[in-house]
């Protein structure tokens, strides 16, 4: 039987999480594309910091953890952000469209399951790095690494629903965006350095993507160093990132709602083959 | 209170602008439809491609809006009551490959039910119930991408159903499947609508004889427009084409009188000595001339050996309608 608004709502939020929990692993290479090929990225920043400055092993943990977050950068873009495209092109959105529940549900499940699937590759990616580079960490405020993190994600993934419902009717554009957004985000959210050598205003440019400050937050509270090498307080960097979650939310909310109009209205909403 | 009807159209149209105008002119999908689909009934949509079918059950089915006109489901205006439409309706398109093909059948199934609220449980025993009926029981946990297509076609069938949703749009719902797969599926819609709770099927084919034998009511559409709505029977009707009946009978020396029995237009016979075989070809005005014809034949000692009746088909209507057959 039907349920209330809320209950059928958390239930397409599970239904819609469900393949990317179980059913992305079911393949055994994930291992290996997931894992493996980003420790060769990592290995090869590691090995220049370690050749440059060899005292200095905390820069090879910022590498390490900056390594791991790359997961969830190109999952923001490769299975959040263009995933509507894809979707359409096997047909499934439609079907999402169709169904009694907000389209917020559905972007929720996929963040919710990419979430998932993202950090045990992370974590994983992390781990090994630290067990073959031997780092060592000085964990302070545990608590607060982990409000870090789980601000930083909702963030991040609430710019993922925005840029969603953004590409909701794009056709191979969407593949392009994608790229395009890879490598300078690298650069500038100072994946393997720290951000605060980009300069200020650069630095707080780049603080549009939430992972720039919640990495830099998360090397802060990792590393000895990392207060000093930080770009702002981690205090600061939280508070901005509380503040990203919400617009980034109302804005895919209100973008979901615009898109999925205009695309009603042009016949573009279904439309394969773009 | 009158019941509203399942689905009602006023003056729908659709025309799609294309994105630069170097790419071409406007194309009217739908010009000013009128339909009424009442609660219950068993709806066709017969055309040739680009006649507007799919058009129609996009918007019908919230996906599309109209550039004119109106659309109600179940009473609701599908441009702004959409959420109430969409809690009542399901769709199921042919040759539809949605899904994750990591997953298997059930947990695909279970997947889309979850979109509608479904208990776990419920979805659970629905689905095994449904795999059962469609002969894809040993289907459950296998992985989609691993499916035929035939199986597919069947899957996506059970996800239309799965939700139990009171008007469900089909477009093209048997689209490329072998007999047996298009027998099972037709006989689920005919007693999923026969069960008395009055569920709703809107249906897209090509297939005349699909059409004939599912629907209660059948809309011609080619280029937009709705030519023709009426039962399978009243729209043959329409085609002014004679019936025939052919006998084939033991050798029959005395065939005069036949030409005598009332409600037949002419008669021609040939003659097969070899095979001892009188072949009989009667053109009928009226249809109770049959039994005339037959008691006649009988009475003069032949036996009847084979016997054909011709009728008009829905394509000789859709010919007459649209001036062509399907391509």
């Amino acid at each position: 039987m039907s349920e209330s608004w809320a209950m059928r709502n958390l239930r397409a939020v599970r239904g819609r999480a469900y393949p990317r929990v179980v059913g992305a692993n079911r393949e055994p290479s994930w291992v290996f594309f997931d894992i493996a090929l980003p420790l060769l990225t990592v290995s090869a920043y590691a090995y220049i910091y370690k050749f440059m400055d060899p005292a200095r092993v905390e820069l090879v943990g910022y590498v390490i953890l900056g390594g791991a977050m790359t997961a969830f950068w190109l999952n923001i873009l490769w299975s959040m952000a263009s995933q509507f495209y894809w979707e359409k092109e096997i047909g499934n959105l439609q079907l999402f469209l169709i169904a009694p529940i907000s389209r917020m549900s559905i972007l929720a499940g996929m963040a919710v399951g990419g979430l998932f699937f993202t950090t045990v590759r992370a974590t994983a990616t992390l781990l090994i790095g630290i067990f073959i580079f031997s780092v060592s960490f000085s964990l302070q405020q545990p608590a607060m690494l982990i409000v870090v993190f789980v601000v930083t994600m909702i963030a991040l993934y609430g710019m993922g629903m925005m840029f969603a419902s953004l590409y909701l009717l794009l056709g191979r554009e969407a593949y392009h965006m994608s790229n395009l957004m890879t490598e300078p985000v690298y650069l500038a959210s100072g994946f393997y350095f720290p951000v605060k050598q980009l300069g200020f205003y650069v630095a707080a440019g780049a603080s549009f993507i939430p992972i720039t400050l919640g990495l830099d937050a998360l090397r802060q509270l990792f590393f000895k160093t990392g207060a000093a090498d930080g770009f702002v307080s981690v205090e600061l960097e939280l508070l901005v990132l509380c503040v990203l979650c919400v617009v980034f939310m109302v804005l895919s909310k209100l973008s979901l709602d615009y898109m999925e109009k205009l695309g009603k209205a042009t016949g573009r909403l279904t439309l394969r083959w773009q | 209170m009158a019941q509203s009807p399942a689905v009602e159209t006023k003056s729908l149209t659709r025309v799609f602008h294309p994105r630069k105008k170097k790419e071409g002119k406007p194309v009217t999908a739908l010009d000013s439809v009128d339909l009424r689909v009442e609660q219950g009934e068993l709806f066709g949509l017969l055309g040739p491609n680009g006649a507007g079918k799919t058009t129609l059950l996009k918007i019908l089915s919230t996906l599309l809006l109209p550039t004119a006109g109106k659309a109600y489901v179940a009473g609701f205006d599908v441009g702004t009551d959409f959420v109430e439409v969409r809690r009542r309706i399901n769709m199921v398109s042919g040759g539809e490959v949605s899904g994750y093909g990591l997953l298997t059948v059930k947990e695909n199934l279970w997947m889309f039910s979850q979109f509608y609220g479904i208990k776990s449980k419920v979805a659970i025993d629905r689905i095994d119930q449904m795999l059962k009926l469609f002969g894809m029981a040993e289907k459950r946990d296998v992985k989609v991408r691993t499916l035929s297509t035939g199986e597919r076609q069947k899957m996506n069938v059970i996800r239309g159903f799965v939700t139990d949703p009171e008007i469900l749009f089909l477009d093209e719902p048997t689209l490329g499947l072998d007999v047996n797969a298009s027998r099972i599926i037709r006989d689920y819609i005919l007693g999923w609508v026969g069960n008395g709770r009055d569920r709703t099927v809107m249906l897209t084919t090509h297939y005349m004889a699909e059409a004939d034998q599912l629907c209660d009511r059948i809309a011609i559409i080619d280029n937009g427009r709705i030519l023709a709505c009426d039962t399978p029977e009243n729209l043959k009707r329409l085609v002014r084409m004679n019936r025939t009946l052919k006998l084939d009978v033991t050798y029959m020396p005395d065939k005069g009188s036949l030409g005598s029995v009332r409600g037949i237009e002419n008669f021609t016979f040939h003659d097969d000595a070899e095979r001892n075989l009188t072949s009989l070809k009667f053109v009928l005005v009226d249809e109770s001339a049959v039994s005339d014809i037959v008691s006649e034949v009988v009475s003069k000692g032949a036996k009847i050996v084979s016997l054909q009746k011709t009728e008009p088909t829905l394509e000789d209507v859709f010919i007459k309608m649209v001036g062509k057959g399907f391509e």
